[in-house]
């Protein structure tokens, strides 16, 4: 796509790969160039406003509305997005069996407990949750529900998504 | 046995949890929705849409767009080649405005440029000449004859009474009440959003798009765009929820029309504020209603007037009405009522389908009268309902006799036996106090209360509609292959489809071909239906298939078709010992069927508003229990405890999140959601002003659900789509009450409603 609006460029740092960035508007989200010129869709827009949560992407180790961050202020920060959790082994085919037995236990869990629907939450609610049990491996019920507030879903109403948090939760502990 | 029954168990046939078969890409993030689309060469699309709510276009100049670097092309009204509206019922609404803009953000042009923020600049550079006009605005008064008519179509949209037994007969009680019902959204999360790529020549498109029905959409664009259906062809793009939103047309027309013009690929994505502009929404209504009864609490005769603001286009208005005014006895017998329904036209945003479509609006009248009725006679809300609920066999006040399996009575009882929560405890967090993590409620002013909520919806298309679903099933090596046109917007047809088509036909491997218009209809993925009719395509066609399958082993091992049967996965003669895997019988075979499921004959209503013009109902009970701070007139919804009518269940995991899901957005328009109107003006087009219910506002839901096999249904199930989100809704409002003691006659129920 040639384009007539922006020279910008610039390096981000994004699930430990530098991902340049070349002809860009200085005005474009960090959701934006994710999406639209690095090929990560994972983080996805539904408010640009820092309201529902679907674009979350950890930024230093934060959980941030990426459609908030301004794309050209990110440089030199550590980013990962949804596609970044998952560690691919290299050596292994990228089968459908070999992807679902990569994924997190966190994603398993929203699978198995009907934590998705249409799916369009899902995505900002993995990596929200992500962060929460990195921070909070044994959160109670209501510390669950006020870290993910910020993560709205239309569909679910949000009880299968609870109960894939307590599974992970649960499975966690059982195993340490 | 027990080798059976285990092996049932861990198969994914039907009545089993089976699992999404997207799963794994949503949560992946690498499911592709419509709005991950990307396509070498392409260009962005934008609207161009109107500022006031009703005005008259004087002149539109598009020379300062199309000269700014990167601008493609600039459309209005006068570059549509076909038709110049449509519309699912009538097809009143402009593809671009020409004359007249009719209610606020009404497409006005539209552009292609390479990139989103030249887009917001050429939008900005078209310069429109306006006549503003005072917008009608008031439902009441737009309907007047002596009012200007907003639209050549006039502004009435539809009027239909229902006249029932003795119209005149009253009862030794009566109660009355008027009930406003405010806007509510759908408020999908994944935005509008559609790819267009134009055939070569210009002669035809296809369109990668998040709808609830591929075809119905198709006809419509390729008369705007004057091309023969078959060079319109539209694919399903990725569905983020839909909810209604996805029923009527939004930008499906210009972004054809961009790609032709432009001949180039075309990306349009609406942001949330102007999706709150390009969708439907449900109708805001005013309803008026009166109950006539015994002594001991027994309905006599309803009465009722109902207004719907259908908003500046007809939409589904015409059955969004008839639904509302066929469900204004709820889920209880009565002999004789008289009802008076208006859908209008207004200078008011369109609005059509949303969950639940015209009886959510009836049910919150319905159910508020039930416990005055109760009040009245001295019954308890649970008596009130019991003595008048409704069975299998009643005539309806559409003169239609209930063929449904009516489990009316245990919905309610089996409602009443879940325990109640705990009560607030003294150390409760804040958080769990109404208000949560904003404003916080203080302990001693907060009141406990518990309400009820009954209902009747209808399932599928009403009033003659020959609704059916097309379904093809594809048999070869042990992989059974599906084809049909049916959205997944989420609800889950697609784990359910293989759920069927591994139960008849003994495969556990099934794959799925493109949803797209390339095979015959599946009707809208809306009503409750697509289970029972995309299901029931669906199963047919497998059905189909398996005959073959029969015939053909049959016919190489010498054994009389109609012997064999399905065991697990293998084919088996039930009455002597031959056994063939499915998989080894179809080895170098293909065996194809397409089946096309109808549901029976409906009819219309005549002028007094009787005939048989629904399919199929199904019900629920909702008790609520709520606590309020009554001096600041926050509410937190503790509990939900629900039985619903599903007929059987086919996947329990589906059913709870959709069960939950609809109690949510029944919750969003009893406490907080609303679309807020001033003279046609919307106030709040945003996440940020237009709240939804969060993970802090869900209650606990407790929920049971009834199996009693429906036998008009293919495979025994009811559509559980929308009950959950209907009487919900009242039963929030009646537990609001019940803590404060105020009649309380509109939702969305707000702060200053109840502290005030
Ligand atoms: S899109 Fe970023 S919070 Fe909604
Ligand atoms: S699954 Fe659809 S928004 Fe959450």
């Amino acid at each position: 796509m040639s384009e007539s609006i922006g020279n910008e460029m610039y390096t981000l740092r994004i699930n430990g790969q530098d991902r340049p960035v070349v002809d860009a508007w200085v005005g474009e989200s960090l959701l934006y160039v994710l999406r639209e010129r690095l090929e990560l869709p994972g983080a996805k827009g539904a408010c640009e406003q820092g309201e529902c949560g679907s674009c979350t992407v950890l930024m230093d180790g934060d959980a941030v509305c990426s459609c908030l961050v301004m794309a050209a202020t990110a440089v030199g920060a550590e980013i990962v997005t949804v596609e970044g959790l998952i560690e691919k082994d290299p050596s292994m085919a990228a089968t459908a069996e070999v992807i679902a037995s990569q994924i997190t236990d966190v994603q398993q869990a929203f699978i198995t407990e009907g934590g998705v629907q249409c799916g369009f939450c899902t995505p900002g609610l993995i990596v929200a949750v992500h962060h929460l049990l990195d921070k909070n491996p044994d959160p109670t019920e209501l510390q669950v529900k006020e870290s993910i507030s910020g993560n709205i879903c239309r569909c679910t109403g949000y009880g299968r998504i609870f109960a894939a948090v307590e599974a992970v939760v649960q499975v966690r502990k059982a195993s340490r | 046995m027990s080798t059976v029954k285990q092996d049932t168990r861990l198969r994914d046939i039907l009545g089993t949890s089976a699992l999404r078969p997207d799963g794994v890409a949503k949560v992946m993030g690498s499911f592709s929705f419509s709005s991950d689309m990307w396509a070498e060469n392409m260009l962005w699309g934008a609207t161009l849409r109107s500022p006031h709510p009703y005005a008259r276009i004087i002149s539109i100049d598009t020379t300062a767009a199309l000269l700014i670097s990167g601008v493609s092309a600039v459309i209005t009204a006068q570059d549509v080649p076909g038709k110049a509206t449509y519309g699912l019922i009538s097809a009143d609404q402009p593809v671009f405005a020409s004359e007249f803009v009719r209610y606020m953000g009404e497409p006005v042009a539209a552009i292609a440029a390479d990139h989103p923020e030249t887009c917001r600049r050429a939008l900005a550079a078209i310069i429109v000449n306006y006549e503003v006009l005072a917008p009608v605005v008031d439902p009441e008064l737009a309907m007047l004859a002596t009012t200007e008519q907003i639209h050549p179509d006039g502004n009435l949209i539809r009027h239909q009474k229902i006249i029932c037994g003795d119209p005149q007969i009253s009862g030794d009680i009566t109660v009355e009440g008027h009930y406003t019902i405010g806007m509510q959204d759908q408020a999908f999360l994944g935005l509008e959003a559609a790819m267009a790529f134009p055939d070569s020549g210009g002669k035809g498109v296809e369109l990668h798009i998040a709808t609830q029905w591929l075809h119905e959409d198709r006809g419509q664009i390729a008369a705007c765009l004057k091309l023969p259906e078959d060079n319109v062809r539209l694919v399903l793009g990725g569905v983020g929820g839909a909810f209604g939103a996805r029923e009527d047309i939004s930008l499906q027309v210009h972004c054809c029309l961009l790609a032709l013009h432009t001949g180039r690929p075309i990306k349009m994505q609406y942001s949330r504020e102007e999706s709150f502009f390009g969708h439907v929404h449900r109708h805001p209504a005013k309803i008026w209603m009166k109950h006539h009864a015994t002594k001991e609490g027994k309905i006599v005769k309803v009465e009722s007037r109902m207004v719907f603001d259908g908003g500046a286009y007809t939409s589904t208005s015409p059955a969004v009405l008839i639904n509302g005014i066929t469900h204004t006895q709820g889920p209880y017998q009565c002999d004789n009522a008289v009802v008076d329904g208006y859908a209008v036209r207004t200078n008011n945003p369109p609005c059509g389908a949303m969950r639940g479509f015209g009886v959510v609006q009836a049910c919150f009248a319905h159910e508020s009268q039930m416990d005055k009725l109760a009040q009245a006679c001295g019954l308890s809300p649970v008596e009130v309902r019991l003595i008048n609920a409704m069975h299998t066999g009643d005539k309806l006040i559409t003169g239609q006799a209930m063929e449904s399996v009516a489990p009316v009575e245990r919905c309610i009882r089996e409602t009443d036996a879940i325990p109640m929560p705990e009560p607030l405890a003294a150390n409760a967090n804040v958080l769990e106090f109404p208000g949560g993590s904003g404003r916080t409620a203080d302990r001693q002013n907060i009141v406990r209360g518990i309400g009820w909520g009954v209902s009747m919806k209808n399932l599928m298309y009403s009033e003659g509609f020959d609704d059916y679903a097309t379904a093809r099933c594809t048999l070869s090596n042990g992989i059974a292959s599906l084809k049909f046109a049916t959205s997944e917007v989420g609800q889950g047809f697609v784990t359910l489809a293989p759920q069927i088509a591994r139960s008849v036909l003994g495969v556990d491997d099934v794959v799925f071909e493109t949803s797209d218009t390339q095979i015959g209809s599946a009707g809208s993925t809306s009503a409750s239906r697509q289970t029972w009719m995309s299901g029931g395509a669906v199963d047919g066609a497998c059905r189909l298939v398996r005959e073959r399958l029969f015939e053909h082993v049959g016919e190489l091992h010498n054994i009389d078709p109609i012997r064999l049967m399905i065991e697990h996965t293998d084919v088996i003669d039930t009455i002597g010992t031959f056994r063939i895997s499915v998989t080894e019988a179809t080895q170098g075979i293909t065996l194809s069927e397409t089946f096309e499921h109808h549901h029976r004959k409906t009819e219309d209503l005549d002028a007094n508003g009787q005939g048989n013009c629904h399919v199929a109902f199904a019900f629920v009970a909702h008790r609520a229990v709520v606590d309020v701070d009554i001096e600041l007139g926050l509410v937190k919804v503790v509990q939900i405890a629900t039985a619903q009518d599903v007929g059987r269940v086919l996947n329990p995991l589906s059913a709870i999140g959709q069960i939950e899901g609809g109690i949510a957005q029944g919750l969003g328009l009893a406490v907080m959601e609303e679309i807020i109107m001033d003279n046609g003006r919307v106030k709040n087009p945003s996440f940020t002003d237009y709240l939804l219910p969060t993970a802090l506002d869900a209650p606990s839901v407790v929920a049971i659900m009834i199996e009693e096999p429906e036998p008009q249904a293919p495979l025994g199930a009811k559509g559980i789509g929308e009950p959950p989100c209907i009487s919900v809704t009242p039963a929030i409002v009646a537990a609001i009450r019940a803590a404060t003691g105020k009649a309380l006659s509109r939702v969305p129920v707000r702060p200053q409603d109840i502290c005030l």
